[in-house]
């Protein structure tokens, strides 16, 4: 879970050789050419919306714009909900994630495997799709509403304004919290509690005591990352028509009031505080977290606990009411996706394919482009991630930090604000010869998705670099090899699995991207697939190709996913960064 | 050995920048000559059709569309009005056609003879184009009421035929609307009652209404959609919402009131639009035949503006040209004061929903327990009074008609007064609806008492 990448220690220069030895000039070019990508593409964007907020037109620094955020009523308000949904997806995925993390992590039953796997679906469902589909579960007429009301005569509408949003993120979000404890909790060292044990602390207190504090720091970092998930996430308000919250705010200020609008930058302001806020905090607990692993080298021992009988009932049955919760919107978006009518009945009373021939055969744009964008992303964000991760980890040349926090960085900004901020740089340049705008173009959701995702698939290059000793380089350059072909033949076949497995998390992530591309999108013709389940969303009866669309986002991710695994050789990696 | 890097890096990094050309190559941005680029409001089905059809009735042409709502898409013209990157605004609400037009943002296009042919000037007495060319109606609309039949069924509730049926008690909490503010055609729906029925009795219908409604959406499709999905029994809609639905097997019905009005949904050129040939195309084929027989689509159901269509029109689509409004919309009157309707109706109904709706429920059940009171044989005069001034209160219309006229235009130029008036307003209103709940309460434990 750490976020940035672990300082490596320079291997010291032989002495008598000089600054080449310290200073790698090949190394220095790749440097430079690197930081100036991400100085265009992740700097100067970033920039650009904090100078729009907090500089005069005079170039004086000032913090007026901001305190007139807090004075205004509509943002307060708008600022309280974000941080009240945030608290709130993470207090229910709490409660949902603990029990069956402890469960998974200290217990062996039939279907625990099973278990496991299913808690990570919850995530192949983009959170905006799992609105549409839970409306119709749990919504004023879904199919669970109206089974209560005719059994119990009690009518409660459970996707409600900000209720909703909170169910809907809730229930995509809590398996961030549940892999990160439970990982956290099969780590803990069963010496440790022996101990405890043998000291008298038995049942509560040895929890208290010995479990919480090793597994506390994990826990808070799923917590704080599911936090910033889903202040970012504005695909659910926008598809649950709440508009009083920050990302929504943001986006309307821009694009209704205009792109001069200073109150729209500000708004994006708060939002990176906020972003900065919890990823610092949750690097912070990470670090800290350190003491706990010291204390022994070896890895937990002893088997789980196998429960039989009515204890696996019980801890089945538990599984499965909170499973069968989160994967109620998968099962609803594909019933969706066949309805024709579906009106205040359990389940649709006509069925049709229409929806499927709409988004393949009548308008497969959405689907070409989708996979377009996000493919190309993924190439050139894998070659520019791998290149930060060998010079990250090899590179002769000072600096490192500076490159190693700037392409992390895009993992604290809103997707909103990258949005925003390449169309404050990029839309007023057009392509040369032409009047068309570069924001315009479809080359700007391919370098907007590569920015935001990099960090991803940096973090998966350098875990697959980590793993390749310097030696093996070394020895190809005794055998003659010049250093690039060293690299190529050597490196790289050793790594590509790596690489290639943080690619298909670009890939994916960029195929169901949503509050970036909203921000950029312009013409329909353009628009990728989460853009079209938008707008299609928009219209009385649109919502049936909204829900096929997001079944084919379902299958690029599951299969993305599937992928990533198999490549990166270790489980859950996809899901766990 | 730095050449060497850059050529390993070139290797590298070519499949990258290769695909991001491709990405880029096949977007329309290269071939600006054959092409036209719509800014448009109306939903996926509608813009859908007319692309590929145009595309089909123009070889060689193409449409792009960029799909924004009205207020979205009046902002994008206005912040590129030095370098416009659309040609034609197409949308529904008039009033944005004017704003455009008055802020010089349109440019005249008088159509050719042939098309003109064969579409009147008037549609039950509203201008179906510009008087100065500006804009051009391309088919029109009324409005009217929609309800779910199995919702109906499953709470017992009569289907409606008229605005004054919806006021009905048992109807509470089962209306849907959409604020006139965030929709054109609400506000043109709003504003035809209240010219139907007289600036005082339209206000008080929209209060009662209000008082059942069971919400009021920000998004106008989102009444038929709420209707649709049966989480509300009865909207408030534009026709085409209506019909769509019929035509594509939803079980739901639509009817117009007696009292309703017709007016165009437009299309307009923008001024210095960087593609003027595409945008004239686009209009010609719009108005021409085949353009209009689109509208007849089941999931468009929209009425064209070419009088003689409507003899291929399917079963279940109404003329409005041989139709008999109820209401001689008065556009003039309805611009006057667009305001102050807009502002009043959030002030006194969206804002103050939830008292509003406390008032009504009070007052009905207040009014069953008179009812009771009266069948068991007792004297309810002195109750029935406390009722009569608590639905008076519950539909109190503070701003006369002779006021909204006077305030309109300073409200429109003064923010600081515009903000007061909205403030007074909504708190006269407020107050209004607790003592309308408390009067009924009143009433109710009156009546209640042996």
């Amino acid at each position: 879970m750490r976020i940035g990448i672990p300082g490596q220690a320079v291997a010291p220069a032989p002495p008598g050789v000089g600054w080449r030895a310290v200073i790698d000039p090949g190394h220095a070019v790749l440097g430079l050419l690197l930081l100036a990508i991400l100085a265009v593409f992740v700097v100067w964007p970033i920039a650009a919306v904090l100078g729009a907020a907090l500089v005069e037109p005079d170039g004086g620094v000032t913090l007026a714009h901001l305190a007139r955020f807090f004075e205004n009523p509509l943002y307060i308000e708008s600022l309280a909900n974000s941080l009240r949904a945030g608290a709130w997806v993470v207090a229910i995925g709490t409660v949902l994630a603990l029990p069956l993390a402890f469960l998974v992590a200290r217990y062996d039953f039939r279907g625990r495997t099973l278990v496991t796997t299913l808690s990570t679906l919850p995530l192949v469902l983009p959170p905006f799709v799992g609105a549409i589909a839970l409306t119709q579960v749990f919504g004023r007429a879904g199919t669970l509403t109206l089974l209560v009301q005719d059994l119990f005569g009690i009518h409660v509408n459970l996707m409600d304004g900000l209720r909703g949003v909170i169910v809907a993120q809730a229930l995509h979000f809590f398996p961030f919290i549940f892999l990160t404890v439970a990982a956290a909790l099969m780590n803990v060292d069963r010496s440790l509690e022996e101990m405890g044990q043998t000291m008298g602390a038995h049942g509560w207190r040895l929890l208290r005591r010995v479990i919480f504090p090793l597994v506390l720091p994990a826990y808070a970092a799923g917590a704080l990352l599911t936090f910033v998930k889903a202040v970012d996430d504005i695909g659910t308000p926008f598809i649950l028509n709440v508009k009083n919250m920050l990302g929504p705010q943001a986006y309307l200020r821009i694009t209704t009031v205009g792109r001069d609008d200073v109150d729209g930058y500000v708004i994006c302001v708060v939002m990176v505080a906020i972003s900065i806020a919890c990823v610092g905090a949750s690097n912070w607990i990470v670090a800290r977290r350190e003491y706990a692993t010291l204390q022994t080298g070896a890895r937990a021992s002893g088997l789980p606990t196998r429960l039989v009988g009515w204890g696996a009932i019980g801890a089945l049955s538990l599984c499965v009411l909170v499973l069968g919760a989160s994967l109620l919107p998968h099962l609803a978006v594909i019933v969706m996706s066949f309805s024709r009518v579906w009106s205040l009945t359990y389940l649709p009373s006509a069925y049709t394919l229409g929806h499927y021939a709409e988004i393949f055969l009548r308008a497969p744009r959405f689907i070409v482009n989708t996979l377009t964008y996000s493919i190309a992303a993924a190439l050139l964000g894998v070659v520019i991630a791998a290149a930060t991760a060998y010079l990250l980890q090899r590179g002769r040349v000072p600096g490192k930090a500076v490159l190693d926090a700037v392409a992390m960085m895009p993992i604290a900004l809103p997707g909103v604000v990258i949005g925003v901020g390449f169309l404050r740089v990029f839309y007023p340049m057009t392509l040369p010869g032409t009047e068309t705008s570069l924001a315009s173009t479809g080359a700007i959701f391919v370098l907007a998705y590569m920015v935001r995702r990099l960090p991803y698939a940096l973090r998966a290059s350098h875990a697959a670099l980590h793993q390749v000793h310097g030696t093996l380089e070394d020895a190809a350059a005794v055998a003659g090899a010049p250093r690039t072909r060293a690299f190529r033949r050597v490196v790289l076949p050793l790594i590509l699995g790596g690489v290639t497995a943080g690619g298909v998390l670009i890939f994916i992530t960029s195929a169901v991207e949503f509050s970036t591309t909203i921000t950029l999108v312009s013409r329909i013709e353009q628009s990728p697939l989460s853009y079209a389940i938008y707008i299609y969303s928009q219209s009385p009866l649109g919502r049936g190709a909204a829900a096929a669309l997001g079944v084919v986002a379902i299958v690029i991710v599951a299969v993305g996913t599937y992928l990533a695994n198999r490549l990166s050789g270790r489980s859950r990696m996809a899901f766990t960064l | 050995m730095i050449a060497d890097t850059v050529r390993s890096l070139a290797r590298l990094l070519l499949p990258g920048l290769l695909l991001i050309a491709v990405t880029v190559a096949p977007s329309p941005t290269f071939a600006q000559t054959q092409q036209v680029v719509v800014l448009t409001s109306f939903p996926k089905e509608l813009f859908d059709a007319y692309k590929a059809g145009f595309e089909r009735a123009h070889a060689g042409w193409r449409m792009e569309v960029v799909p924004k709502p009205t207020s979205a898409a009046i902002t994008h013209v206005r912040e590129r009005a030095a370098r416009p990157d659309v040609d034609v605004f197409w949308a529904s609400a008039v009033d944005a056609f004017i704003f455009l037009k008055s802020n010089n943002m349109l440019e005249r296009y008088t159509l050719p003879a042939d098309l003109r042919r064969g579409i009147p000037d008037q549609v039950a007495g509203f201008p179906v184009n510009d008087a100065d060319g500006f804009f051009h109606g391309f088919a029109v609309s009324g409005y009217g009421i929609m309800w779910n039949r199995t919702y109906l069924t499953r709470y017992r509730l009569p289907a409606p035929k008229e605005w004054e049926d919806l006021i009905r008690p048992e109807y509470l909490g089962h209306l849907v609307i959409s604020a006139p503010s965030r929709s054109g055609t609400t506000h043109l729906t709003v504003e035809t009652i209240l010219q139907g029925y007289g600036w005082q009795r339209g206000w008080e219908l929209l209060l009662r209404m209000g008082g059942s409604m069971g919400a009021i959406t920000e998004r106008s499709f989102g009444v038929p959609e709420a209707v649709i999905a049966g989480q509300y029994g009865i909207g408030i809609v534009i026709d085409f919402f209506g019909l769509s639905a019929i035509a594509s097997g939803q079980p739901v019905d639509f009817v117009y009131p007696s009292v309703t009005s017709i007016v165009p949904a437009n299309v307009a050129i923008i001024r210095n639009a960087p593609n003027p040939e595409g945008a004239r195309r686009f209009i010609n084929y719009l108005l021409s035949d085949d353009g209009q027989r689109l509208l007849f689509r089941p999931e468009i159901a929209r009425l064209p503006v070419r009088t003689a269509l409507y003899r291929e029109a399917p079963r279940g689509m109404p003329n409005p040209f041989t139709m008999k409004a109820g209401v001689q919309f008065n556009a003039d009157l309805s611009a006057s004061r667009y305001q102050v309707t807009n502002r009043m109706f959030d002030q006194i109904i969206t804002f103050r929903h939830a008292e509003l709706r406390r008032a009504w429920e009070a007052i009905y059940r207040a009014e069953r327990a008179v009812e009771a009171a009266r069948a068991a044989g007792r004297d309810m005069t002195e109750t029935e009074r406390m009722l009569t001034q608590a639905r008076a209160s519950a539909s109190y219309v503070h701003v006369s008609e002779r006021m909204a006229a006077e305030v309109s235009g300073v409200m429109e130029r003064d923010a600081a007064y515009r903000s007061a008036k909205e403030r007074e307003w909504g708190e006269v209103a407020r107050a209004s609806y607790v003592r309308a709940a408390q009067l009924a309460a009143a009433a109710e434990e009156a009546a209640r008492r042996r």
